[in-house]
């Protein structure tokens, strides 16, 4: 297989795989017990909490495990913003559904929601947030690395603006940007920030929330009072175990894997450019993480072109699925002003640690003939429907 | 692949006689009857489909074609009960999207072939490509397939066709399928909750004011709640009492009005179709058939004479009134050998 989508997922690492088993047998023990078997899990969980915050710049004490990066979202919007008096939230237009929901659901509770302007190359505009800035600004949430462009936001200086105009929260989702991109969340100087084990090699179903010391914030879960009662339940011992790893090798390996993944990423682009016209590339002129190429291919739609690369054994994504799996227009694309029919003809290539240049000269093989084909057959005039007849 | 049992089954079928197969779905509706529990669209129905490819084996992909749905299907159902006419939603989507956009999109990714759950049969004689009845008549849907070409019925298949509809939920269960016993589909699958009259009411207002009924002499006898909310030939439902059974004989959309009248009346001796397609290609100017004038309806004999605007049907016998917007198939035996849109 040729995979090209490390930003929906990336195969779990070997190190991180080894680490996790010895807790899925004999190392079974609830954390929260206090027999040996119960203190070497609680142990793995506050290794691994410390694994995670070194790699994102933060104390242990400020990690906050959650099942993964939707909860993390979730958590960090409707914990700071979703108590009594409703407050003014300010967001992006392209951020990850699990942000722009959560906010368009906080909306529904009676919050006002700001939904800021990008760029044609997928920037938050920092004017539009100046101006969205009230004193009732509760919570401003910026995503740090778009998942279908790779643009990598302005967090620090929008939290620089932030705080000179308002007393508001700021959280960015930093689940695309974590083994991509160096994260300090200091440097960012956020109050809150997401992030996802299972992109950068570690397992599904784990995340976690930094939560700046001080930063008030309501469980979404009520029960045992795990993870300083923000995040009540047995925690996953391995899966937060793994995390760690991943973390661990992300943060050590990411200048090396960063240069050498840019790198086969504009070699992919330019190559791509030049074998098939009427390509465009999104957020071209943004800054960008290594690894994610955003294309629109003209004259062709996306639900083909990912079937037959598919039949090539080339795994890739375009637009953004839904729970039927369906592929509707991409907010992010029309939100950079992608034309809803060339949006249609979105190919999102995401390059990741396994990516070697084979794989890219595979994928360049296939995707001229495969566009040529899809390209070669016009569609046939629509028929009439219903009869042309005015009756009188 | 619906969800339903029968694409169920049909993909199995067709993986049998050696095919290599791929399990499409079609997102057709972006309303609110995507969340239908019974519906097709919904995720529930993805999820069986999806289940049933994984347990095929097969690859499985879903077709947005929402937007050209809604140009076309959605389009026409809303302009017909507009004006007064009964649209059939099943033969404009079969000539739209499933054997166009469809087809066209099959072809494009390389398939030879394109199988559905519909029941009914190809076959070949002499060259031609002939749209028959299913084996089992009961189930037969050849009717919501007159338009086909040659050239589509030559990449269609109806793996279904042959076999009873027992037969088909006996293989669905033989194989584990979880949807075996899953109730056929009755309503209009893009219709929330099979709420017609309400989905009329919203998208058709022009045709959902009250309006007054009459009977065939003028006389007002009652009130209407709108008048594509009524189909020619309707008995039940209209509110007004006499003693004997009174039907729709007319809807009249720009004076609001509906006609009713008894039993007797409720017969033409002949209709006009546009739209029409002979499934061999060559139009002839004259040919007899049976005819039927609404899904599952009778046979009549008739005369079918070209005209300058497509087709008359000249009945040997009165035969019921067939409401206009429906299709009028027509038959030798038991192949199709074409069709149109019942004007007037």
């Amino acid at each position: 297989m040729h995979y090209f989508d490390y930003a929906a997922t990336s195969p779990i690492l070997d190190d991180v795989l080894e680490a996790m088993l010895p807790y899925l047998r004999e190392g079974f023990g609830n954390p929260s017990s206090v027999y040996a078997v119960g203190r070497e899990s609680k142990k793995g969980i506050e290794q691994a909490r410390e694994q995670v915050a070194d790699a994102i710049g933060a104390n242990p004490s400020q990690v906050i495990f959650t099942a993964g990066g939707t909860e993390a979202d979730n958590l960090a919007l409707k914990g700071s913003a979703g108590k009594s008096e409703a407050g003014h939230i300010i967001t992006t237009g392209i951020e990850h559904h699990a942000v722009l929901h959560s906010a368009r659901w906080l909306e529904s509770q009676g919050s006002t929601l700001t939904v800021l302007r990008v760029s044609g190359d997928g920037v938050v505009d920092l004017d539009a947030l100046e101006a969205a800035l009230t004193p009732r600004t509760r919570l401003v949430s910026i995503m740090l690395v778009n998942n279908e462009l790779g643009s990598i936001q302005p967090v620090a200086e929008a939290v620089n603006l932030i705080r000179e105009k308002s007393k508001a929260l700021v959280h960015t989702d930093a689940v695309q940007g974590l083994g991509k991109m160096k994260v300090d969340v200091d440097d960012l100087g956020v109050d809150l920030a997401s992030f996802s084990a299972h992109k950068l090699g570690g397992p599904k179903g784990t995340g976690a929330l930094f939560v700046k010391r001080g930063t008030p914030l309501e469980p979404l879960f009520h029960g045992g009072g795990q993870e300083r009662d923000l995040r009540s339940g047995t925690p996953n011992v391995a899966g937060i175990v793994g995390f760690g790893v991943a973390a661990q090798i992300a943060a050590k390996e990411v200048d090396e894997e960063a240069e050498r993944l840019g790198k086969l990423r504009d070699d992919l682009q330019e190559r791509l450019l030049t074998l098939i016209d009427g390509v465009t590339v999104n957020a071209a002129h943004a800054p960008r993480i290594p690894g994610t190429l955003s294309v629109n291919i003209a004259g062709v739609e996306g639900e083909s072109l990912l079937l037959m690369l598919d039949s090539n054994d080339i795994a890739a994504s375009s637009g953004s699925a839904c729970a039927s799996g369906s592929l509707d227009p991409s907010h992010v694309l029309l939100a950079i002003g992608v034309p809803t029919a060339l949006a249609h003809g979105s190919l999102r290539l995401s390059l990741g640690r396994a990516t070697t240049t084979a794989n890219i000269d595979h994928l360049l093989g296939c995707l001229p003939k495969v566009v040529a084909k899809l390209r070669s057959i016009p569609a046939r005039p629509a028929r009439p429907a219903g009869p042309a007849r005015r009756r009188r | 692949m619906s969800g339903g049992v029968d694409s169920s089954v049909a993909a199995y079928l067709m993986k049998e006689q050696g095919y290599d197969v791929t399990g499409i779905m079609l997102k057709l509706w972006k309303g609110a009857a995507a969340n239908n529990e019974s519906g097709c669209c919904s995720v529930d129905a993805a999820e069986d489909a999806r289940r049933v490819a994984q347990l095929l084996d097969i690859p499985f992909y879903v077709f947005n074609f929402a937007d050209e749905f809604e140009r076309t299907v959605i389009a026409n159902f809303k302009s017909e009960y507009s004006r007064g006419r009964t649209p059939n939603p099943c033969v404009e989507c079969n000539r739209s999207i499933k054997f166009h956009a469809l087809l066209d999109r099959a072809r494009k990714v390389g398939a030879s072939t394109l199988a559905t759950g519909h029941y009914a049969q190809v076959d070949q004689r002499g060259g031609q490509y002939l749209l028959k009845q299913s084996v089992d008549r009961d189930k037969d849907q050849s009717y919501v397939l007159y338009m086909l070409t040659q050239d589509e019925l030559s990449s269609a298949r109806f793996p279904v066709g042959l076999f009873d509809k027992t037969e088909i939920r006996g293989i669905a269960e033989s194989l584990g399928f979880r949807n075996a016993n899953k109730a056929d589909s009755q309503e209009i699958c893009f219709v929330p909750d099979g709420d017609s009259h309400k989905f009329l009411a919203d998208n058709v207002p022009e045709g959902s004011q009250r309006g007054q009924i009459v009977d065939d002499t003028g006389g007002v006898v009652g009130t209407h709640r709108g008048f594509a909310h009524y189909t020619l030939g309707q008995r039940r439902g209209l509110g007004v009492a006499k003693k004997f059974p009174v039907y729709v004989r007319k809807i009249d959309a720009d004076t609001n009005t509906i006609t009713i009248a008894q039993k007797d009346q409720m017969t033409a001796t002949s209709i006009n179709v546009s739209q029409v397609n002979f499934i061999s290609g060559h139009y002839p100017p004259e040919t007899r058939a049976e005819v039927v004038t609404r899904y599952r309806g009778p046979r009549s004999w008739a005369t079918v004479t070209k005209t300058h605007a497509g087709y008359r049907v000249e009945f040997d016998f009165p035969a019921d009134l067939a409401a206009p917007g429906q299709a009028a198939v027509f038959y030798q035996d038991e192949v199709v050998i074409g069709g149109g849109t019942v004007d007037d």
